[in-house]
């Protein structure tokens, strides 16, 4: 570890950038949700002011949070996640415009919408965005539980296939249901297991350094080292064969071995990880029809529109994105409705066709700078645990974007992920907002000025500017 | 640790550079061909969430929008629907659009360039786009009388403003309920469309400007328009007239309907008195007379072998070429492979009522953005000279006679003098001829053009064109007169 120490760029906390940020983020979810209404309605939302100073207070209560116990943390991260929020918040909103309409005009109920649900999801995921950051000052105190979180996190994994608690939805046994509460643990599990990747890769990763053989001008690990990996490979193999659910098995493997990769600084297991992942994927193609029907539809969506489990929702995604275009319809203008389960899987095509290639790509730019504040604070973390935590969330969050949004628009085949923050769902919500409270967490303590700068290690500092 | 982080960084970068491209590809160069895939129908959703502009006629609404509360938000009505069916169309989720509702959807829908900056306000001011009107020609009297007229018989009706070829009736048999076409339940509209396509009657077809049949006698104006415009002939002209006309290099004849002389004890008539008891014989011989590129040439500026567009498509009228002498002396009878529309053999009669000038027919007389400012009103405007004015002179005398001591006494109407023509067609295979009758009245200052046609009417002999087509005639001719 030859840059354990940097020097932050300036020592300031740079919170007032982030409470003017976090301000533009809600006013301009504001904004949406007052083009949602006069476009559906024709008049400003009665309870606009209402939201606003809910949301708004929701979110001051989060940077006061930061402030006091994280008060060197990242200042965009914040702002760029209320923004992700609350647009979710509106589309949702905006979608259950779309479809309680109909059912009411057709059975005279006035049904709730899903937005106030995903409005109390939210506030549990602030508040539990809080309680991360009170409880957990220092990052380093989650390494005492690698492998307490490493039984947790397979726990959370293997649950929904626990008789009676799991429940399949869409073909994808990932669900578990409590009585009227349901839950998709794999949102939990991908936290925790990046903490126990993180603690456990600290302590192995000299050990899994050590070159073995050379072949083709790149150091092999050694045979023997190479448990770790086939058993990630084997559990993620797991997910896919017992759970049905390609995108979180995807998303645990990879993350596994970029976050190998970091600890080791080995191209090797980033190879090995590639061969076993081709491997892997190649089989279950061959022996498993639901991926082989997967692979089908992404490669030709219009031939398999009729069929039972085929493409009509990837097609009508399509469809909607086409129509929105350049521009888009307009928030409230488009009918995003039509694609099935728009307000989970398919959210951004739904924001594809309102907000057009504009707003879209404006919102995977702000992945994009969520993953990149979050690579940037694993640079210029101070300790090693730190840096594979942050490596790890950040790079979790934009595989799990790429799947999602790559598969929505065909660059990928479609697998079941949730869009951060956007899409419609409690798990997944709170387990981002959680993700995002370490994240801070780790970037408070990688900016925080040193309290007492060393000399000597002044010649191997690197200068990041954050 | 963090050269590994540097490159995982890049690699996350060309990940999201590659959603990016993806998506610009997606939106942007490949949305053209997914907008316009089948099975989008959010196109017709588009359509569907704007309020479609009416089709009116005589300042009423034939077709119009009302607001519904399901996914569609407006619903396609048609006042009337069957009457005007075949002129409207259908506006359909199912089957499209047709008739003047795909005609001129682009004003009804909005979509027209004419509206284009109506357009940009609405988007600027978050108005409700709207479409135009439509103000069709169609006199509604005569449309009411045409289809009362010729009832549930299979036939069609069309009548013209011979001054201007505006369409004053259009009328097909049988017809369907476009309301029926046009609702929201596809279940529903798939079982119509299915009941209309099993009907050997074929209720989707507009017989008035899409089917062609043989014109038979009625044909007889255009090969009496070709022998006056020659100058070797006049209505006085001592022509052949026997009871049949032997053709040359076969062994059939062309026999009279009646088998007997048209001019009871001679072999010779005049051509007044041929064209009054439509003598096969003796047109068949002055067909051969004037010869086929003659006729075929009166024909075309009568309108044959062209289409037309009212904006409706028509069916194209034909007058055939290469015929040898037989071939000619029968198709101067509208036998043979002649074929015309309906709408067709109004033209003829509106040109002759027109001092022998055919005005292009068309059927919307305006266009009006949603705020009722024009957009466009049709000029009539002239199609071709069929004739001279001597010539349709002549001929209006001519026809006048068949109504008054011709084969066409049940046009007549008392107190106007009405020119009109018989026709039965025969159309072989053992099915009954169809019946014809075209007219115009009054006869000195035309006001309306009528061709009729009852399919396979019956009545083996030349009779059922009056027996049966005339008086549908008189009763449109009476609706726009008004008597």
């Amino acid at each position: 570890m030859s840059a354990a120490t940097v020097a932050p760029a300036s020592t300031r906390s740079r919170r007032a950038a982030e409470l003017v940020m976090l301000l533009f983020a809600i006013a301009l979810a504001m904004a949406a949700y007052a083009s949602v209404s006069l476009a559906r309605l024709g008049r400003l939302p009665s309870d606009m002011l209402g939201y606003g100073v809910g949301l708004g207070a929701l979110m001051l209560l989060a940077h006061v949070t930061v402030r006091r116990t994280a008060r060197y943390a990242d200042p965009v991260l914040l702002p760029v996640v209320t923004l992700l929020n609350g647009l979710g918040l509106v589309m949702i909103h905006r979608l259950d415009l779309a479809s309680s309409n109909r059912v009411t005009s057709l059975a005279g109920w006035v049904l709730h919408g899903d937005a106030p649900l995903q409005l109390v999801w939210t506030a549990v995921g602030v508040l539990a965005f809080v309680v991360v950051l009170v409880a957990v000052r220092d990052h380093r105190v989650l390494q005492r539980y690698t492998y307490t979180s490493m039984v947790v996190g397979l726990g959370l994994l293997l649950l929904p296939l626990v008789p009676g608690l799991g429940h399949v939805v869409n073909s994808a046994n990932i669900w578990i249901r409590l009585g009227p509460l349901s839950f998709q643990p794999g949102e939990a599990a991908k936290i925790v297991l990046i903490v126990f990747f993180a603690g456990y890769l600290v302590a192995k990763r000299d050990v899994l350094a050590l070159a073995g053989q050379r072949f083709l001008g790149v150091d092999l690990p050694r045979g023997r080292d190479l448990g770790p990996i086939l058993l990630a490979w084997l559990a993620s193999l797991g997910v896919l064969v017992f759970e049905r659910d390609l995108g979180t098995s995807l998303l645990f493997f990879g993350t596994f071995v970029v976050v190998l990769y970091v600890a080791t600084e080995r191209l090797s297991w980033l190879l090995i990880g590639l061969v076993l992942f081709l491997g892997g994927s190649y089989a279950a193609y061959l022996i498993f029809a639901h991926v082989r029907q997967r692979v089908d539809i992404w490669l030709h969506p219009f031939a398999h529109v009729n069929e039972p489990g085929g493409s009509y929702q990837l097609v009508q995604g399509l469809f909607g994105m086409a129509s929105g275009g350049i521009l888009g319809t307009g928030l409230g203008r488009g009918r995003p409705d039509i694609v099935p389960l728009v307000k989970s899987d398919f959210i951004v095509a739904a924001f594809g066709e309102e907000l057009g290639l504009t707003g879209l790509m404006a919102l995977i730019v702000l992945y994009g700078i969520i993953v990149e504040r979050g690579l940037r604070t694993a640079i210029a973390a101070r300790d090693a645990f730190g840096k594979l935590l942050a490596a790890g969330l950040a790079v979790g969050l934009g595989i799990q974007v790429f799947v999602i949004v790559g598969g929505v628009t065909r660059l990928v085949p479609l697998t079941g992920l949730t869009t951060p923050f956007l899409s419609y769902g409690g798990s997944s919500l709170l387990a981002n907002w959680v993700l995002v409270a370490l994240l801070l967490r780790v970037s408070d303590s990688a900016r925080r000025p040193a309290a007492a700068p060393q000399a000597a290690s002044i010649e191997e500092t690197q200068v990041v500017r954050l | 640790m963090n050269r590994p982080l540097r490159r995982v960084s890049i690699a996350v970068l060309v990940l999201f550079l590659a959603l990016l491209a993806n998506l610009n590809y997606l939106q942007v160069v490949a949305a053209p061909a997914l907008r316009n895939a089948t099975g989008n129908y959010r196109l017709v959703l588009e359509q569907y969430s704007h309020e479609r502009g009416p089709i009116l006629v005589d300042g009423r609404p034939v077709a119009y929008s009302t607001a519904t509360n399901d996914k569609l938000k407006y619903l396609r009505g048609y006042s009337n629907g069957s009457l005007y069916a075949q002129v409207t169309g259908y506006y359909s989720i199912v089957y499209g659009s047709t008739g003047i509702e795909h005609a001129e959807n682009s004003v009804l829908s909005g979509s027209s360039d004419a509206l284009f900056v109506r357009r940009l306000v609405d988007i600027l001011t978050g108005r409700a786009p709207q479409g135009g009107s439509v103000t069709l020609t169609l006199n509604p009297a005569a449309q009411r009388a045409a289809a009362a007229a010729l009832g549930k018989r299979p036939g069609a009706v069309v009548a013209i403003d011979p001054s201007t070829g505006a369409i004053l009736a259009l009328v097909s048999s049988p017809t369907f309920d476009p309301n029926k076409l046009s609702s929201h339940d596809p279940s529903a509209i798939r079982a119509y469309y299915q009941t209309l396509l099993a009907n050997p009657l074929t209720p989707l077809l507009d017989r008035a400007i899409n089917q062609t049949y043989p014109p038979g006698s009625t044909f007889k104006l255009v090969t009496t328009a070709a022998a006056l415009s020659s100058g070797r002939y006049q209505p006085d002209s001592k022509v052949p007239g026997p009871a049949a006309l032997p053709l040359p290099g076969t062994t059939i004849t062309l026999p009279n309907y009646d088998n007997r002389p048209c001019t009871a004890g001679s072999q010779t008539t005049t051509l007044l008195t041929a064209f009054e008891r439509s003598c096969n014989a003796t047109y068949g011989a002055v067909g051969m007379d004037l010869g086929a590129s003659a006729l075929a040439a009166q024909a075309e500026k009568f309108g044959f072998n062209s289409s037309f567009s009212l904006p409706l498509s028509t069916a194209t009228s034909i007058f055939p070429s290469g015929l040898n002498a037989p071939q000619t002396a029968q198709s101067a009878i509208g036998q043979f492979d002649v074929t015309a529309t309906p709408l067709q053999m109004a033209m003829v009669a509106a040109a002759i009522a027109n001092r022998g000038v055919l005005m292009k027919p068309y059927l919307v007389s305006e266009v009006r953005g949603p705020d009722l400012t024009l957009l466009s009103r049709t000029q009539p405007s002239v199609l071709d000279t069929a004739v001279s004015p001597q010539v349709a002179a002549q001929m209006t005398t001519m026809l006048v006679d068949v109504v008054t001591h011709g084969t066409g006494p049940n046009a007549a109407i008392p107190g106007v003098e009405v020119a009109g023509k018989t026709g039965t067609a025969q159309v072989g295979n053992g099915k009954k001829p169809h019946a014809w009758f075209v007219s115009f009245a009054p006869a000195q200052d035309p006001k309306v053009a009528v061709a009729v046609i009852v399919e396979n009417g019956g009545g083996a002999a030349e009779v059922s064109g009056n027996q049966l087509a005339a008086p549908i005639a008189r009763a449109v001719m009476e609706a726009v007169i008004g008597k």
